[in-house]
């Protein structure tokens, strides 16, 4: 009884999602153009903090990268955007990203985990610095134009991006690599002992996530038309993701997602309004969620429909 | 050419007096207390802007708001500490699920105390002129306050280095350092003890926020920089070795001021560059075990 109880919820969680998907690819037809631009939000700050959780979440080492990953995409994007076809040009913002997230992988990821950590909060302020200078003392340019497209064609890229990481993140938690990253969080020397090639599933997981994050910044910056280094490496792109993370709970593929759209919803609604009172609010927001909600708010669903189901079972 | 290198090298030296005393108290922070504290540069930036407002307002001496700043910053990270940071080394299962959680704390702590900033002060750069006549120093010349912000680093750091050597708290926090569990098995009141070092922690950041007023632009979202810095700096001078932190922040002033010499607006560039390096050859620092 308890397989066919498995399969039938994981084939109801199937259509599900192929129902909401559907409603999504469909919606520029029938839904204003305001809320497109706002889902195209929302698949941003969800496609960052996927990524950053199929990495962060099992591993246990928390990157602070994200903004750069996702900044290189959009100077990606403002170089290449003229000179190729935008398809292309995503793809190319992913690849350098990938490529960076492999160097700073390589050079931080085999030493403690907290190398890690301080080497990629930084990464953002120096390559926000370095990009400055080449720009006021080699190219003698501050900011660029990207080619812009239509809301719709960045709404329906920014999809298909979203529907390719979740299958990738699908895959990589439904596989041995999955299962990999989980055993070097819980103890990384254990599983260095059981056989896994540690530093090398750390880091190709770490480069897969950032080549996500710097699609989707290659996308972005053509809706944004103008861009500089304070605007394509902006801090809060690496913060915002951990926030939307934990909030969301990090032990399902749909936590994050949860915790991304509450959030892009909370920012559009609170920022023209409150803009410090709003970032004041999140940080309480982090503070709380990981005192009281260690396991985020689907967690606390998850654990308040067991006592609920519980309960029924003794009345019954 | 003599005066040009005095020049770049003490210029160096100052900077360093700064870097060091804020990389002191992070060292601290996560050496002994174990926060590796994101929200460090947020408590520099609460020194700045309180002696800012000391100094506009009630028209207070920099140096006299040191006594203020100092204890009132030590309170608002030994209370942090006992509330928050102490729940949560309770409810983590090891000591690595601590480091964790409490680095993503400091994190919403970064959020909040810089937009209560943001609120009581408005998000404008600020700066006052204190002491800022030049005085000549072997024929080359400094602002005075520049001067004194190193004297004081150099005194800071010296008393804070005799009250760990010397004092009966300091052994305790030393042990602490070393083993905590073991520590709190020999007598040592560990929460306390811990507290008190994430107090301390913040206490030098907050004397070197009041420092960084005196010659320095300020602004509410200045913490982050001063952040990056002294986490490299811990990293330069050995993770968990305070002396290694002091030196280090010299080390790495100096070069900062070279290279800004020689191009200006790339210092953090070099300083990431060292940090690189480090990883690669050496990334136990200078002093590290």
């Amino acid at each position: 009884m308890g397989i066919v109880r498995v399969i039938s919820k994981r084939s109801f969680v199937l259509e599900l999602s192929l129902l909401i998907l559907i409603l999504l690819a469909t919606s520029p037809l029938y839904a204003p153009p305001y809320t497109v631009i706002l889902l195209t939000s929302i698949f941003m700050y969800v496609i960052i903090t996927v990524s950053w959780t199929m990495f962060s979440g099992p591993t246990g080492y928390i990157s602070l990268a994200s903004a750069a990953f996702f900044g290189v995409g959009i100077y990606t994007s403002a170089i290449l955007g003229k000179a190729l076809p935008l398809p292309l040009v995503i793809c190319m913002g992913g690849l350098v990203s990938f490529c960076l997230a492999l160097l700073v992988g390589a050079l931080t990821l085999r030493l403690r985990g907290i190398y890690f950590v301080m080497f990629t909060f930084g990464l953002v302020e120096l390559l926000l610095h370095f990009i400055l200078w080449w720009e006021v003392n080699i190219t003698g340019t501050t900011g660029r134009v990207v080619p812009t497209v239509s809301n719709t064609t960045v709404y329906y890229l920014m999809l298909i991006i979203f529907v390719i990481l979740m299958l990738t993140a699908y895959l990589i938690r439904h596989s041995k690599y999955g299962l990999a990253l989980q055993s070097i969080g819980q103890e990384e020397d254990a599983a260095a002992h059981t056989g896994v090639n540690v530093t090398m599933v750390k880091v190709m997981t770490f480069a897969i996530s950032a080549f996500f994050m710097g699609a989707a910044g290659a996308i972005m910056a053509t809706r944004w038309t103008y861009i500089d280094p304070r605007i394509a490496f902006n801090p809060l792109i690496s913060f915002l993701p951990v926030l939307m993370a934990i909030f969301g709970g990090m032990g399902q593929l749909c936590g994050p997602i949860i915790g991304a759209a509450i959030f892009t919803y909370l920012e559009e609604f609170l920022i023209t309004r409150f803009p410090y009172y709003y970032m004041l609010i999140f940080g309480i927001i982090m503070v709380v969620a990981i005192l009281y909600m260690p396991d985020g708010l689907v967690g606390l669903i998850q654990k308040m429909w067991k006592r609920y189901s519980e309960r029924k079972h003794v009345d019954t | 050419m003599i005066l040009r290198i005095l020049d770049v090298a003490i210029a160096g030296l100052m900077l360093g007096g700064i870097y060091a005393l804020i990389a002191v108290g992070l060292s601290l922070q996560y050496g002994v207390a174990r926060v590796l504290n994101i929200a460090h540069g947020e408590f520099i930036m609460l020194g700045a802007f309180i002696s800012w407002s000391l100094y506009t307002i009630f028209g207070i001496n920099p140096l006299v708001s040191l006594a203020i700043c100092g204890p009132l910053v030590f309170i608002i990270g030994f209370i942090l500490y006992r509330t928050l940071f102490t729940s949560l080394r309770n409810s983590s299962a090891s000591p690595t699920a601590f480091e964790g959680k409490s680095l993503l704390a400091s994190f919403g702590l970064l959020f909040i105390i810089q937009n209560v900033a943001i609120l009581i002060w408005g998000a404008d750069i600020k700066g006052y002129s204190y002491l800022a006549f030049p005085v000549s120093f072997g024929g080359a010349k400094f602002a005075a306050n520049r001067l004194v912000t190193l004297g004081f680093a150099i005194i800071i750091g010296l008393v804070f280095y005799l009250f760990l050597a010397r004092t009966r708290l300091g052994k305790a926090i030393r042990a602490a350092a070393q083993d905590p569990s073991a520590a709190g098995l020999m007598g040592v009141n560990i929460n306390q003890v811990l507290a008190l070092c994430f107090g301390f922690g913040a206490l030098m950041a907050g004397l070197g926020g009041t420092l960084i007023s005196m010659s320095y632009q300020i602004q509410p979202t200045m913490g982050l920089e001063y952040t990056v810095i002294a986490l490299i700096v811990i990293v330069l001078g050995g993770l968990g070795s305070i002396p290694g932190s002091f030196i280090g922040g010299f080390l790495l002033g100096l070069v900062g001021s070279i290279v800004t010499y020689i191009q200006p607006g790339l210092s953090l560039v070099a300083y990431y560059v060292i940090f690189m390096l480090l990883l690669v050859a050496k990334p136990t620092g200078i002093l590290g075990k």
